[in-house]
């Protein structure tokens, strides 16, 4: 039922780039968005989406399928992109988002876009949403994973931590969660604004099974994901080191870029540099 | 009248629900042996699921359960399942309108002792504010459990007040409850009492003071706050020619608000409104802050009476 599951890591790259490019073309199309955060995120999703997760663009609702949660609901593009890419709808639909009557919106909206399982655009909530989720297939004795994907900056959100903790009292070690952490926030860096650090280890006292990588490194994710479905008893999160805006070069650690649309030169010179 | 819990009944029916819909999950936030879902925590263990002092996390938890085809009962006391919680009411149960049923026990300021901030008399305006919600306020224990059933049993999002103390009886058992009908509880056409929850019990009596000085008031239960039962109010108002509306809420968005809405655009008519105004209350036993803030039999027969003036 997967869909390319046995892409190798040469062609995720190749799937990366062109989520990127779907990401500037739509963003750019729409006028506004949030740039900065999916690119940032475009390995991981790229990687979940077509090597990770067990899933089936033809039955969105598959009982069986993998959940992949976007907690960090303005990343909505690059989950739209793999989305398209993968089959659930036309990719031509992607030049419709933030556009009336499109099923695209601002913020992913569950009960319109096929393959997205959750509303979300107010940090802080994808979380608990993930442990519900991960309840149920224990509930139902269903072998399907929850994978919830989170931005650094919504750490500072209270509820993330109250879902931290309460993921650790059910030991559900089929949820995985992963930060995507780019370090920026939409009026600075992370660290200057409300800072997380010591991270990881917040997470470990958490009762967190914590994997620290680079999550620009397809070959390192996938050796995370893996790592994760081995851990008993707990829950895994993957903190993932990551560049806002990676793979345009004046979008790279540009805070300028978390929530604006590229111009139509930017745009033409975004989409050259990821040929 | 003989007296009973709702929030007991509500516990009860819970246990006879989960017997029979193996797929209802109930989640609670430390307070189960107050909201009665203990009954539930120890019969079904499995499908209880404790989330601690997280109201936030607990209606998220319930959104994700709900997406994956459980029947999700979220239970707290109404203050905290009403304001600690709203953006995750509002983002993950009204948006998508998720298969999930806050119960909340303790509301109003019959909660007594335990003061305005265990006070929840905004509860009302507050879920009625977000759409797909229907919003129940049973007038006694008999409904409280057919609302319960009535809700575990129809798709979406729903909210039900329950009240801390026991509540007079006003329906023998075997009552249907139809969400989303009000009950006229009695007849007459000099007035109607529109009441819910606990001032259901009130405008009855009020009614029979009234009658004894030949003003023949009609009573109508509006359990559902939204859907609101237009058709009836706007027949009562066309027929009795003066309406008093009586709950234990603020005077702003409750069921007041509502009807004031309808009312104003279908059938305008003398209107009085029995509520706490816009104000909090204090500590005090449950009849103590009642007869302070106003919420009394004789508050709704004097309202009556000058409404039926203004006719």
């Amino acid at each position: 039922m997967s869909e390319g599951s046995e892409a190798s890591v040469e062609s995720l790259e190749q799937v990366a780039k062109r989520l990127r490019r779907h990401v500037v073309s739509m963003i750019a199309t729409a006028g506004s968005g949030h740039p900065g955060g999916s690119l940032s995120a475009a390995d991981i999703v790229a990687t979940l989406f077509f090597r990770v997760l067990r899933h089936n663009r033809e039955d969105p609702g598959w009982p069986d399928r993998d959940r992949f949660i976007l907690s960090k609901g303005h990343a909505g593009p690059i989950l739209y992109a793999a989305l398209a890419e993968a089959g659930y709808f036309p990719v031509e639909e992607l030049s419709t988002l933030r556009k009336l009557d499109s099923r695209l919106q601002g913020h992913a909206d569950a009960g319109l876009t096929p393959g997205v399982e959750m509303s979300s655009g107010s940090l802080g909530m994808g979380l608990s949403f993930a442990i519900g989720v991960a309840l149920a297939a224990r509930l139902d004795s269903r072998a399907y994973r929850t994978y919830a994907l989170l931005s650094d900056g919504e750490c500072q959100e209270g509820q993330t931590w109250e879902a931290a903790l309460s993921a650790a009292h059910f030991r559900l070690d089929n949820l995985l969660a992963i930060v995507d952490f780019n370090g920026l926030q939409l009026s600075g860096w992370t660290r200057d604004i409300m800072n997380l650090e010591p991270f990881v280890e917040k997470w470990q006292a958490f009762g967190w099974h914590t994997i620290d990588i680079d999550g620009h490194d397809i070959p390192r994710i996938l050796s995370a994901c893996s790592e994760a479905e081995g851990v008993k008893g707990k829950p895994t999160v993957i903190i993932a080191r990551t560049v806002k805006g990676k793979g345009v070069s004046f979008m790279e650690n540009n805070v300028a870029f978390h929530g604006k649309a590229p111009k139509k030169d930017e745009t033409e010179r975004a989409l050259k540099e990821l040929e | 009248m003989a007296e009973a819990s709702t929030r007991e009944a509500f516990g009860k029916a819970l246990v006879e629900l989960g017997r029979v819909n193996p797929q209802l999950v109930v989640l609670d936030a430390d307070l189960s042996p107050s909201t009665m879902t203990n009954f539930f925590a120890s019969e079904f263990p499995d499908r209880f699921f404790s989330c601690g002092i997280q109201e936030q996390n607990m209606i998220g938890i319930a959104a994700g359960l709900a997406a994956s085809g459980k029947t999700v009962v979220a239970s707290t006391f109404a203050i905290f399942a009403s304001c600690r919680c709203y953006d995750q009411l509002r983002l993950c149960l009204s948006q998508t309108g998720a298969n999930v049923k806050v119960v909340a026990t303790h509301g109003g300021i019959t909660v007594g002792e335990d003061g305005i901030s265990h006070h929840a008399i905004e509860d009302l305006a507050l879920y009625c504010a977000l759409p797909g919600f229907t919003v129940v306020v049973p007038a006694d224990a008999v409904e409280a459990a057919e609302a319960v059933r009535a809700a575990v049993s129809t798709p979406g999002p729903v909210y039900i007040r329950l009240s801390r103390g026991k509540t007079p009886v006003v329906y023998p058992e075997g009552y249907e409850f139809t969400p989303g009908q009000a009950v006229t509880m009695r007849q007459g056409n000099d007035a109607t009492i529109i009441a819910t929850g606990i001032m259901v019990a009130m405008a009855l009596e009020a009614a029979d003071a009234l009658a004894r000085q030949n003003v023949d008031c009609r009573v109508i239960n509006v359990h559902t706050l939204k859907p609101l039962d237009e058709k009836s109010l706007v027949t009562a108002a066309s027929e009795a020619g003066a309406i008093v509306v009586a709950e234990e809420h603020l005077a702003q968005g409750g069921l007041g608000s509502r009807v004031a809405q309808v009312l104003a655009r279908e059938k305008p008519v003398p209107a009085a409104f029995v509520n706490l105004g816009d104000r909090y209350a204090e500590s005090g036993t449950a009849e103590q802050l009642l007869q302070r803030y106003g919420l009394t039999v004789r508050a709704v027969e004097e309202a009556t009476r000058t409404v039926v003036g203004r006719k």
